[in-house]
């Protein structure tokens, strides 16, 4: 499969690419990890007719630790979350996210950032996103800002990036101490877009109360799904098997599941209930000081 | 549409072309350079027949393009052998039957000469998990893993 022709662009700094995506317009496209974008155009059903490569824009592509946050470089590749410590001791959900991604040949090439820039609700990093409360951190014309994960996913392959802003980071808090969080797929086959997935992050207090709880949903709804009425009901109480089971019943009625060759709408909603229940047991486990 | 030039390091050989930006590099790798030993198998990103290893790192190189390749390395299934001497993992997939029609093997070889520069004693289970992005359609999976080992061990004993 051959994608249509288009005009390629490498520019070497960020200001440079930002003045290409103002010249250009609306038809340029951004490349960083390509590993949605090409298999979409090779598809056809993208053809942008200017495709502006981000690849060598030294300096994006780092994973590092300042002011209480975790950043996450435009050009971090998913290959890098897995292999962190940071990112294996302090922020298990994001591990358990990267290692579930495609696979690891794709995993060499994609970008965390082009996950939540390419706005398809079945991606994972959504999910996981939602639940730490990350923010991201655009660039264009007119300098930086910073947009809340909440705010960040409008509609269906809809971001808050204007067209000529350039996702340059994501930033994570560093959870509290007594965090735990996880992310739960199912998937087909290795490579397959979630049936369904659940993440979870939680912090306890002292006396094992919920005092946050972030909860996304992936692939069961127009945009990935941030489960307020759950992370509400978990916040003040103990988390008991009860609690749990009603949590996970909440959070299958706030996805907006669909029928397709994966599943029935009923079957997803299901599986969100029960992913939802063990990704709660297993952030509860962690945050208790478990694996 | 206008071409552009690129200069790609090829199994340690300079290749310049004129080529358009939209050439996938696994075109260019089979019909510019004849180098058909990777193999376009689904087309769509799944099956990882086509790996190559670019600057070290195993892609598809049905999901990248060659424009993309300009300036760096790539190592392809023809790169592995050296002086007429077959590459360990070459020799483990004979030695062990790593291959029953043969489609996967090239991509399979390229993913193991990536991962086994990063793990040389790796457990059945970190193969099969660094295969996971390659599809043996023969589903010949055991001897594959086994083959790894055999070529790992080599490795291990002969430093090659």
């Amino acid at each position: 499969m051959i994608p249509r022709s288009f005009e390629y662009y490498s520019p070497r700094t960020l200001d440079e690419a930002i003045a290409l995506l103002q010249k250009l317009g609306p038809e340029a496209k951004l490349l960083s990890g390509g590993q949605s974008l090409i298999p979409m155009m090779k598809l056809r059903l993208v053809s942008p007719e200017y495709i502006v490569d981000i690849n060598r824009i030294p300096g994006l592509d780092y994973l590092s630790e300042s002011d209480g946050h975790l950043r996450i470089g435009a050009l971090a590749r998913e290959h890098e979350l897995e292999s962190s410590e940071v990112v294996k001791t302090k922020f298990p959900i994001l591990s358990d996210t990267a290692k579930v991604i495609a696979d690891p040949l794709v995993r060499s090439q994609a970008t965390v950032c082009g996950n939540l820039a390419h706005g398809d609700p079945a991606n994972d990093h959504p999910a996981t996103m939602l639940a730490l409360g990350a923010t991201v951190v655009a660039q264009g014309p007119n300098g930086q800002r910073e947009i809340a994960i909440a705010d960040f996913f409008p509609g269906l392959f809809t971001t808050a990036l204007e067209p000529e802003e350039i996702l340059t980071e994501i930033k994570i808090p560093f959870p509290p101490p007594r965090s735990g969080g996880a992310y739960l797929k199912l998937e087909r086959k290795v490579g397959d877009f979630a049936t369904a997935g659940v993440a979870v992050q939680i912090t306890l207090d002292e006396s094992d109360v919920c005092k946050y709880a972030g909860i996304g949903l992936t692939n069961v709804g127009m945009t990935p799904i941030k489960a307020k009425q759950t992370e509400a009901f978990l916040v003040g109480k103990k988390l008991d098997d009860a609690t749990i089971q009603q949590a996970a019943e909440l959070a299958a009625s706030e996805s907006e599941p669909m029928d397709d060759i994966r599943g029935s709408a009923d079957y997803k909603r299901d599986l969100v209930r029960v992913l939802t229940a063990r990704a709660l047991a297993t952030a509860l486990n962690r945050a208790q000081g478990g694996a | 549409m206008a071409k552009m030039a690129i200069k790609v390091n090829v199994n340690g050989a300079e290749q310049s072309a004129e080529i358009e930006p939209r050439l996938l590099l696994v075109h260019f790798l089979r019909e510019n350079l004849r180098l058909t030993g990777t193999h376009i198998g689904c087309d769509t990103s799944h099956c990882g027949a086509c790996t190559v290893v670019l600057d070290g790192k195993p892609v598809k190189s049905c999901t990248v393009f060659a424009v993309q390749a300009d300036g760096r390395s790539i190592m392809t299934v023809e790169g592995l052998e050296e002086d007429g001497k077959l590459h360990p993992l070459q020799d483990g997939f004979f030695q062990e039957h790593g291959l029953q029609c043969g489609y996967c093997t090239p991509g399979m070889l390229m993913t193991g000469y990536a991962f086994l520069k990063e793990n040389s004693d790796p457990s059945d289970d970190e193969i099969r998990h660094a295969i996971s992005g390659n599809l043996c359609r023969c589903t010949g999976y055991v001897n594959i893993v086994k083959a790894y080992q055999y070529a790992a061990q080599k490795m291990r004993e002969g430093g090659a």
